[in-house]
C-alpha cells in the first residue's frame, strides 16, 4: 500500500484537526484533547510509512501536486505538495518521534492545569512541521516555517506566568524572525527572478535545471552569482531557525519550555528544519559550484558557519550546569555538524545525521525530562547525582543516547552519521579547517557528556529532591526504551557497507564500500572519542562531586576560561550592548521626531490650512454657486458652532445639528434629481 | 433603475434620523435598532455581491442621474472590486465597532446616531463617482467623527478632535481648489470621464501650467487623510483619545478613505505627475513604514501604540502604489499586479486586525477603570484566557503571521515593491521586525508574567464582547487561508489596471 502525493495533505491535516479540537475543548476535557492529539499523530505516522513506501518505488522521482492558491493579474499564485524520499523519511521521523513524545507528555504534564492547551499547541506544531515537509513551494514552506515558529513561541512561553519563560519566548520569536527577514528577501528575489516559487513544476520549478541556469548566468553586486546571493539570503532563515552562529542565542533560553517541548521542537524536529530547508533547496545552493571566478560559493559559507557552530556549541556546553542547557548547546553543536555536511557537498550525510540525531537527542531530552520530573524540577546537575540506582531504566536509556551522541564506535547510530560528515569534510577541496574544527568538537562532545553522566547518575544525591527521586511510570519509560533502540539500530541504515539511506536520498545506487575504507580518519575519530570519554571520566568520574556547592574541577583549574564559557562567551551581553541598544535608540529617535519635529511642521501646515480654508470659502462664493453654497454653509456652520459647544445645551443642539445635516443633504440630493 | 447603492449609503442615515426622532425609546430598543441599521451595510453589500459580476473590471450597479445640471454635476454611484471590498469592510467593522461601545456609553442614542451618520458618509465616499458628490461625503464624514471624539473621548479629546478636523479640512481645502481648477479646465467632475482624460494626457494639457499645483493640492488632501508621513501627527492623538468604537471605525474604515482616494482619483487622473513625484513619495511611505513601527515601540500608551502601528500598516499600501507608479514600466511591470493586489488586500486586512486590536485595548481600559499603559497590567492571560487567546490572534494577524489574513497582503506588497524598487523593499523589512518587537512586547507585558492586584479579578469576555470580536477573528483565519475569496472580487480590476493598452 502506498499514499499518493495527492493525499499527502492528510498527514499535516490530521494534527491540525486535533489542534482545532484541542483549542475548542474546555480545560476539563483532558482525555479528549490528548486522545485526539495522540490518535492523529499515530495515524499520521501510519500514513507517513505508506508515503515512504510509495516514495521508495522510484527514489529519483519528485512526485508533485500543484494547485492555484489565488489569482494575481494574468497569473496565479500556486502552491504544491511534494513527495520524494527526503520528505517521506522526514515525515516518518517526525511522526514517530512526535507520537512517542506526545505519549511521554501524558505523564510529564499530568499535573499541569493547562494540559489540554498543551496538547493543542503540540498538535499545532506537528501540523505546521509536517506541512513544512510536504511543501512543494518555497512560499508554502515559509508559511509553515513561520507557523512552527509560532508554535515554538507558544510552547516556550507555556508557563507564561514565569517572566523568564515569557521573555525567552519573545527572544526566540524575534531572533528567528531576524533570520527570517533574510529568508523573505531571498524568497522575494527568487520569485522576482524566476516568476515561480514552486520547487518542481515539470521543468519550470525554481529548483530545476533550466531555471537555475538563468540564476547562475547573471551576477549581482560584488560579482556574486545571483543564485549565490539568493541562496545565502535563504540560508539566513536556516541560521535563525537552526540556532547557527551568530543567531544561536535563543536556543538555550528556549529550554524554559516544558521538557517534552525541548525534546520535540528544540532538539528533534523544528531546529532541524533549517537543515531540511537547505537540503530541500540544495540544487539552488549548489548551482554556483560550476562557476569558477566568483568571490565565494554559497555552500562555502554554509560549511564554515556550520563548523564554527559545531565547535562553539561544544565549547560552551562544557561549562553549563543546567542539564537542559548542556543538551541545548549540544544541539547547537550537532546542528552545526549537519550544516557542515551540507556545506561540503554531502546533503545525504547531513540528513542521515539529522535523522539519527533526532532520535538520540529526543531520547536524551526525554531522559532529562524523566530525571527532572522525578527530582521535582531540579535541573542543576550539581544538585542531582546518584540517580543510576534509583532510575535504572532512565539511566540505561540515557546512556545509550549519550554514547550515540558522543559517537561511540560501531554500535551506536551517532558514530556512523558523524563519520559520514567527517569523511565528507575530509574530501572537501576548499579547506580542511572545518574538518579540524569538527574533530575538536568530537573530543569536547564526549567530554561534556561524560561530565553530565558523572554528575547526574553517579555519586550520591546532593539535594533532597535527588535523594528522593524514583523511577517514572511506564508511560514515560516506554518511549525512552523505544527511542534507545532506535538510537542504536538506525545507524545501520547508512553504514558504508550498506549505504541504503544515501542511495535513497540521492536517487542513485551507491556501491557499498568496505567499512574500513578511509580507515585512518575513522581510527582518528575513534581515538578522539576515547580521549574525550577518558578525559571526562578522569576529571569528573574518578573524584565524584561531594557537595552541590563545591567548585567544578575545571573552574578551579581555569577560572577565567570557565567563567567566560559559563557566561556563554558573552554573546547575549554583546547583543544587548549593540543591537538592542541601537534598536532602542532608533525607537527613541522616531518618537522624538514625531513629538517635536513633525509636530512643528504640521502645526505650520495647519496654519497654512486655515489660510486655505479662507481661500476655499471665497472660491466657493465667488467661483461657484448653487449646491456648493448650501454645502459650504454646512461646513462653515460647524466651525461657528464649535464655540457655542462650551455654553451647554449640547445635546439639544447636537440633535438639531444632526437632523439638520440629514435633512439638508436629503433636500440637496432629492432637489437635484430632475 | 437599481437603487441598491443608494440604499447602502442612505439606510444608515435613515437609521440615524430614526434614532434621533425616537426620544422615548428604551436603551435596549435603540441599541438593537442601531445595530440593525449598521448591519444593513453588510446585508446590502452581500446582496450587491449577488448581482456583481466579478469577471468585469468596470463599474457596476451604476446609478447616474443629473443632479445640478447647471454645474454638470451628477448623482453618480458605482461599484467595482475596489469599492465592493471597502463596502464589505465597512459592513464588517461598522457593526463590530458600534457594538463595542454600546455597553458603557452615555447617551447611547446620540452616539449611535452620529456613528450611523459616519458610517453612511464613509460608504458614500467609497461609492460616489462624481467629485462633487464624493466631496460632500468626504467632508460630511468629519462632522460625526469630530463629535464622537469630542464628546465621548478621553481627557485630551477636545484638542485631539479639533486637530483632527482642522488638519483634514486643511488638506481638503487644497483638494477642493484643485478640483475647482479641473472643473474650470474640462467642465466635468465625473471620475470616469476624468480618468479617461487623465489616461490620454488631455487633463494635464487642459490644465496647462496649473497641472502641477492641482496635483499637489489633491495629493495634500489625500495624504493628510491616509495619513502619509509626515502628515500623520494628528493621528496618534485622535485615535488615542477617541472612544473605543470610534477608534475602531477610524482606523478600520476611515483610514482607507485616503488610500481609496489615491487609487480612485490621484493615480488615474494624474498618472504622469504621480510618476514624476513617486520616486520621492516612495521614501515618505517608507518613512511611514519604518518610523511608524519604531515610534510604536517607544509608546507606553497601548492605544497610541496601536495607532502608530496603523501608520505603519497603512503606509504599506502607499508604498506599493508609489512603487508601481515610480517604475519605468508603470503598471505594466511584472511585479505590479502583486503590489496592487497586495495594497488592496492590506486595506481590508488592516481594517480587520487594527479594529480588533483597538477593541482589545478598549476591553483592557474598561476592565481596569481607564488604565491602558503598557506596564499597567500583567498576567491577564491567567485571569482571562479566552480574551488573551483572541487578542493574541489579532496581534499575530497584525504582525503578518502566515495563516492569518495580514500575511498575504504584506507578502504581495513586498513581492511587488521588491520587484519594482529593490532597495526600498529591503529597507521596509525593518518595519516587519520592529512590528514583531512591539506587538510581542505588548503581549508579554500585558498578558504574561504573574497576575497583579489589578488583573487578578480580570473578567473574561462577556457573551456580547465575544460576539463583537469572534467574527473579526474568524475572518482573519478565513482570509488568511483562502485569500481567493477577496482576490476573486478585485483581480479583474487589477488585471485591467496592469494591462497596458
Amino acid at each position: 500500500m502506498t499514499l499518493s502525493v495527492q493525499s499527502v495533505w492528510l498527514i499535516p491535516a490530521l494534527p491540525l484537526l486535533a489542534a482545532a479540537i484541542g483549542a475548542l475543548t474546555p480545560r476539563g476535557g483532558r482525555k479528549l484533547a490528548a486522545g485526539c492529539a495522540i490518535a492523529a499523530m499515530s495515524v499520521a505516522f501510519v500514513l507517513s510509512c505508506l508515503a515512504l513506501n510509495g516514495a521508495l518505488v522510484n527514489p529519483a522521482q519528485h512526485a508533485v501536486f500543484n494547485f492555484v492558491w489565488f489569482d494575481l493579474g494574468h497569473r496565479t499564485v500556486d502552491l504544491g505538495l511534494l513527495l520524494d524520499p527526503l520528505t517521506a523519511l522526514m515525515l516518518v521521523m517526525v511522526t514517530f518521534v512526535g507520537t512517542l513524545i506526545f505519549i511521554f507528555s501524558l505523564g510529564y504534564m499530568k499535573e499541569d492545569a493547562n494540559f489540554t492547551r498543551f496538547f493543542c499547541f503540540l498538535s499545532l506544531f506537528a501540523a505546521a512541521m509536517l506541512g513544512l515537509l510536504v511543501a512543494n513551494s518555497l512560499l508554502l514552506l515559509f508559511v509553515c516555517w513561520e507557523l512552527v515558529g509560532l508554535a515554538s513561541y507558544l510552547l516556550i512561553g507555556f508557563w507564561f506566568h514565569k517572566p523568564s519563560a515569557a521573555a525567552a519566548a519573545k527572544k526566540a520569536f524575534i531572533t528567528t524572525r531576524i533570520g527570517d527577514l533574510g529568508f523573505l528577501l531571498g524568497m522575494l528575489w527568487l520569485y522576482n527572478s524566476t516568476q515561480t516559487l514552486l520547487f518542481y513544476d515539470g521543468g519550470h520549478g525554481c529548483l530545476e535545471t533550466g531555471v537555475l541556469a538563468g540564476l547562475t548566468g547573471s551576477t549581482v553586486a560584488g560579482g556574486l552569482a545571483l543564485s549565490t546571493a539568493i541562496g545565502l539570503l535563504i540560508f539566513c532563515g536556516a541560521v535563525g531557525k537552526s540556532g547557527q552562529f551568530p543567531l544561536h542565542v535563543w536556543l538555550p533560553d528556549a529550554m524554559e519550555g516544558p521538557t517534552p517541548v525541548s525534546a520535540l521542537i528544540h532538539a528533534a524536529t523544528m531546529v532541524a528544519a533549517g537543515v531540511f530547508l537547505i537540503a530541500r533547496v540544495y540544487p539552488l545552493m549548489a548551482a554556483d559550484q560550476l562557476l569558477e571566478h566568483v568571490p565565494v560559493h554559497a555552500l562555502t559559507v554554509v560549511a564554515f558557519i556550520g563548523a564554527i557552530t559545531a565547535l562553539l556549541g561544544a565549547v560552551i556546553a562544557v561549562a553549563q550546569n543546567d542539564i537542559k542547557r548542556i543538551l541545548a548547546f549540544s544541539t547547537v553543536s550537532q546542528l552545526g555538524y549537519m550544516m557542515l555536511a551540507l556545506g561540503v557537498g554531502a546533503p545525504a550525510a547531513a540528513i542521515f545525521h539529522l535523522l539519527t540525531h533526532a532520535f538520540f537527542k529526543a531520547l536524551l531530552f526525554l531522559g532529562a525530562g524523566s530525571v527532572i520530573h522525578a527530582a521535582h524540577h531540579e535541573q542543576d546537575i550539581r544538585r542531582l547525582g546518584g540517580l543510576r540506582l534509583r532510575m535504572r531504566v532512565t539511566f540505561a536509556a540515557f546512556t545509550a543516547g549519550m554514547l550515540a551522541l558522543a559517537g561511540f564506535p560501531f554500535v551506536f547510530s551517532g558514530f556512523w552519521s558523524k563519520e559520514g560528515i567527517l569523511h565528507a569534510a575530509h574530501e572537501w577541496d576548499v579547506s580542511q579547517l572545518p574538518l579540524y574544527m569538527g574533530l575538536t568538537a568530537v573530543v569536547l562532545t564526549a567530554f561534556y557528556m561524560t561530565r553530565l553522566m558523572a554528575e547526574v547518575f553517579f555519586g550520591h544525591g546532593r539535594s533532597h529532591e535527588a535523594e528522593h527521586a524514583h523511577e517514572n511510570p511506564a508511560v514515560m519509560t516506554v518511549p525512552l526504551v523505544l527511542l534507545a533502540i532506535c538510537a542504536v539500530v538506525l545507524g545501520f541504515l547508512g553504514t558504508p557497507a550498506w549505504p541504503w539511506l544515501q542511495s535513497v536520498l540521492t536517487g542513485k545506487a551507491i556501491e557499498p564500500h568496505s567499512i574500513f575504507e578511509g580507515g585512518g580518519l575513522m581510527l582518528l575519530s575513534i581515538i578522539l572519542v576515547g580521549a574525550g570519554l577518558g578525559l571526562g571520566w578522569a576529571v569528573y568520574g574518578r573524584r565524584l562531586r561531594q557537595k552541590a556547592e563545591a567548585a567544578d574541577p575545571l573552574q578551579t583549574a581555569m577560572p577565567g576560561v570557565f567563567a567566560a564559557l559559563a557566561d556563554r562567551l558573552g554573546f547575549d551581553e554583546f547583543y544587548a550592548a549593540t543591537v538592542f541598544r541601537l534598536n532602542a535608540y532608533a525607537a527613541a529617535l522616531a518618537d522624538f521626531l514625531d513629538r517635536r519635529v513633525w509636530g512643528g511642521l504640521v502645526s505650520f501646515l495647519g496654519s497654512l490650512g486655515e489660510f486655505a480654508g479662507l481661500v476655499n470659502r471665497s472660491v466657493d462664493e465667488d467661483g461657484l454657486n448653487g449646491g456648493f453654497d448650501s454645502f459650504s454653509e454646512g461646513v462653515r456652520g460647524t466651525g461657528q458652532r464649535y464655540s457655542r459647544l462650551q455654553t451647554g445645551e449640547v445635546h439639544g443642539y447636537l440633535r438639531t445639528l444632526a437632523i439638520g445635516f440629514v435633512v439638508l443633504v436629503l433636500i440637496v440630493v432629492l432637489g437635484g434629481v430632475r | 433603475m437599481n437603487l441598491l447603492l443608494s440604499a447602502i449609503i442612505f439606510v444608515p442615515w435613515a437609521g440615524a434620523l430614526l434614532l434621533l426622532l425616537l426620544k422615548n425609546a428604551g436603551a435596549r430598543t435603540t441599541r438593537g435598532l442601531a445595530l440593525l441599521f449598521s448591519l444593513s451595510t453588510l446585508v446590502l453589500g452581500l446582496l450587491s455581491l449577488g448581482s456583481f459580476e466579478p469577471a468585469r473590471a468596470g463599474l457596476q450597479l451604476v446609478e447616474n442621474r443629473d443632479w445640478i445640471s447647471s454645474l454638470h454635476v451628477h448623482y453618480h454611484l458605482g461599484l467595482d472590486g475596489l469599492s465592493l471590498l471597502l463596502v464589505l469592510l465597512t459592513g464588517i467593522v461598522g457593526p463590530a465597532a458600534l457594538a463595542a461601545g454600546s455597553g458603557n456609553v452615555r447617551d447611547h442614542r446620540l452616539y449611535a446616531a452620529l456613528f450611523l451618520l459616519l458610517q453612511g458618509a464613509a460608504l458614500g465616499v467609497f461609492l460616489a463617482q462624481d467629485f462633487f458628490l464624493w466631496f460632500v461625503f468626504w467632508e460630511l464624514s468629519l462632522v460625526p467623527a469630530y463629535f464622537l471624539i469630542r464628546l465621548w473621548g478621553g481627557p485630551d479629546a477636545t484638542r485631539a478632535a479639533y486637530q483632527f478636523v482642522i488638519y483634514t479640512i486643511g488638506g481638503s481645502a487644497f483638494m477642493l481648489l484643485g478640483f475647482a481648477a479641473i472643473y474650470a479646465a474640462v467642465g466635468t467632475l465625473d471620475f470616469v470621464e476624468l480618468a479617461q482624460l487623465g489616461a490620454a494626457g488631455t487633463l494635464a494639457k487642459a490644465l496647462g501650467g496649473l497641472a502641477t499645483f492641482v496635483f499637489v493640492g489633491v495629493f495634500l488632501g489625500l495624504a493628510v487623510k491616509v495619513p502619509l508621513f509626515p502628515f500623520h501627527t494628528w493621528l496618534p492623538a485622535a485615535y488615542a483619545e477617541a472612544p473605543t468604537g470610534a477608534s475602531m471605525f477610524l482606523t478600520g474604515v476611515m483610514s482607507k478613505m485616503g488610500v481609496y482616494g489615491f487609487l480612485r482619483i490621484l493615480w488615474p487622473l494624474f498618472p504622469a505627475q504621480l510618476h514624476a513625484a513617486a520616486p520621492c513619495l516612495i521614501w515618505l511611505a517608507l518613512a511611514g513604514v519604518v518610523f511608524g513601527a519604531f515610534a510604536a515601540m517607544k509608546q507606553t500608551d497601548l492605544k497610541r501604540m496601536v495607532a502608530y502601528s496603523s501608520v505603519n500598516h497603512v503606509s504599506y499600501c502607499l508604498l506599493a502604489l508609489f512603487a508601481v507608479s515610480a517604475s519605468a514600466l508603470g503598471a505594466g511591470a511584472p511585479a505590479s499586479p502583486s503590489a496592487l493586489s497586495g495594497a488592496l488586500l492590506q486595506m481590508f486586512n488592516h481594517g480587520l486586525s487594527a479594529a480588533a486590536l483597538f477593541f482589545c485595548v478598549g476591553i483592557l481600559e474598561t476592565r481596569s477603570g481607564g488604565q491602558r499603559g503598557l506596564n499597567d497590567f500583567g498576567g491577564v492571560r491567567t485571569a482571562a484566557p479566552v480574551f488573551a487567546g483572541l487578542c493574541g490572534i489579532a496581534l499575530f494577524s497584525s504582525l503578518g503571521l502566515p495563516g492569518l489574513n495580514g500575511f498575504v497582503g504584506e507578502f504581495l506588497i513586498f513581492r511587488g515593491v521588491f520587484g519594482l524598487a529593490p532597495a526600498v523593499g529591503a529597507l521596509a523589512t525593518l518595519g516587519l521586525l520592529a512590528t514583531a518587537i512591539f506587538l510581542l512586547t505588548f503581549y508579554q507585558r500585558v498578558f504574561h508574567g504573574p497576575t497583579t492586584a489589578r488583573t487578578a479579578g480580570f473578567r473574561d469576555l462577556t457573551a456580547g464582547e465575544l460576539a463583537s470580536l469572534a467574527p473579526l477573528i474568524g475572518l482573519m483565519f478565513l482570509f488568511g487561508v483562502l485569500p481567493q475569496i477577496l482576490a476573486g472580487l478585485f483581480n479583474p480590476l487589477v488585471t485591467a489596471w496592469t494591462t497596458l493598452p
